[in-house]
């Protein structure tokens, strides 16, 4: 057994703090335990307590303290992109409708095979698009499907979650309701019914 | 209002009434048509498309004007020469075979009957969901685009950098040459042992035979704690004997005791 140091909660602070400013990837609770905790004697408790003090802190500053998909990350504001954004010569990807309506499918019906998203969609999804999508890592395959030919079932990443700023699925926008009850009434009301023209 | 829309062609006027009036005509100026078309993702996409250009509620899907306006489309791809998929033929059949369902009458008995339209409402309805879906995750704030991550730097010349040194192909190359070298030895010292000893085995034999009244039981020669190759050795050291005549092999009743004798000058 390594002596755990103790460390002060500004200490802590400070320790978290700068940790998640330098990690290159957004760091999680688990592995700031792993690494930078690693011979501090600092409780669950007193982490939560440090994190939430650093996020009340950046508040009223340029950068914020967000949770995504496989930890933390300060990130600019999103008022001040606008001018932030002509430090770069490039312009952001646009994805194509294709691209989005594919993701959108397995991002909500997860694990879903490829043939099911042509089922929805009623076109046949390129091959280019899954593809880029898994060299992207925003999809990965988990599962093979038990049925004939064991289609490959695909899922969305933490990569995901990172890119599009969301701590978990349950942070996606809810999916626009389908008016079941509606196709009901339809299907039971005659006068509905279309006249033979 | 008039004037205006005398002056100009009615496809202009998207939020004015002439457009309203037109719908019906299926009337787009070829260059806007071939532009939509290539927007469409599949006759899902292109069915709704026609659905919310005309007002209509998905649920109350005319089958008859939506299945004109479709085929028209359908044909309008084809003379544009554009790449018409055969997903859009099977929408056509599809829409054509609702339709004629929809043309026979209804037996009031039969209540079991589904509407035939009900399951390309289905389809239509949950595209939909997902196409909304998708416009709506193109609405979430994203790396790149709206988001720009805050990452600060670690003062190097406080870090003790561990050194991780390049690997040239040389390198690898010596390191590789090095481990064929002591392979080498290794392979070296087996075959020392392997053509030393059989010559040597006979000899030993022939020594050890006259030394012993000329003659011993078959198995006192092998000396196990030798291993495997040991006995093997011992083996074709008798064998090259026996060949050579220079020993006698002896066995008095089967499956008893074998002897080996010196071969008797004559």
């Amino acid at each position: 057994m390594c002596v755990m140091r103790r460390v002060s909660d500004e200490q802590l602070i400070e320790l978290i703090e700068a940790a998640i400013f330098v990690s290159e990837t957004p760091l999680s609770k688990k592995r700031l335990r792993e690494t930078v905790l690693k011979e501090v004697a600092a409780s669950g408790v007193r982490v939560d307590e440090a994190i939430r003090s650093i996020s009340e802190h950046y508040q009223t500053r340029g950068v914020q303290l967000v949770e995504v998909g496989s930890g933390y990350r300060f990130q600019a504001c999103k008022r001040l992109t606008p001018w932030l954004s002509h430090l770069w010569q490039e312009k952001a990807p646009k994805y194509s409708r294709a691209t989005l309506e594919t993701l959108a499918l397995i991002a909500y019906r997860q694990p879903i095979t490829r043939g099911e998203i042509e089922q929805v969609r009623g076109v046949s999804v390129s091959s280019n698009i899954m593809k880029s999508l898994q060299e992207r890592e925003w999809i990965k395959v988990v599962g093979f499907k038990e049925v004939p030919g064991k289609p490959a079932l695909y899922a969305t990443t933490n990569q995901f979650l990172d890119y599009f700023s969301l701590s978990g699925l349950n942070m996606l926008p809810e999916l626009p309701e389908q008016h079941e009850v509606k196709i009901d009434q339809m299907l039971s009301d005659p006068s509905v019914r279309e006249s033979s023209e | 209002m008039n004037d205006v829309a005398e002056k100009a062609p009615p496809f202009a006027f998207l939020h004015g009434q002439a457009v309203i009036e037109k719908p019906e005509d299926l009337y787009i100026p070829p260059d806007a048509l071939e532009i939509i078309l290539e927007t469409f993702e599949g006759p899902l996409d292109l069915l709704l498309y026609l659905i919310k250009r005309h007002k209509l509620d998905i649920l109350e899907l005319p089958i008859l004007s939506i299945t004109q306006q479709y085929v028209a489309y359908v044909e309008l791809m084809t003379e544009l020469r554009l790449e018409l998929a055969g997903e859009y033929l099977v929408m056509a059949a599809l829409l054509a075979q609702i339709k004629s369902r929809m043309l026979l009458p209804v037996h009031e008995e039969l209540e079991e009957e589904e509407d035939p339209r009900a399951e390309l409402v289905r389809r239509l309805q949950e595209y939909e969901q997902y196409k909304l879906a998708a416009e709506n995750l193109d609405q979430l704030p994203r790396l790149e685009r709206d988001i720009l991550v805050a990452r600060a730097l670690v003062d190097e010349s406080e870090v003790p950098v561990a050194e991780t040194p390049e690997i040239a192909l040389k390198e690898l190359m010596l390191a590789f040459a090095d481990v064929m070298a002591r392979a080498k030895t290794f392979e070296h010292h087996q075959i020392t042992t392997e053509s030393l000893s059989t010559r040597e085995r006979m000899s030993q034999i022939l020594h050890y035979l006259s030394e012993n009244d000329g003659q011993c039981p078959f198995t006192k020669l092998f000396k196990v704690e030798e291993g495997r190759s040991g006995v093997v050795v011992t083996f074709i050291a008798m064998l090259e004997l026996i060949k050579e005549q220079l020993i006698n092999c002896l066995q008095v009743t089967p499956s008893s005791q074998i002897y080996l004798s010196l071969q008797l000058q004559e």
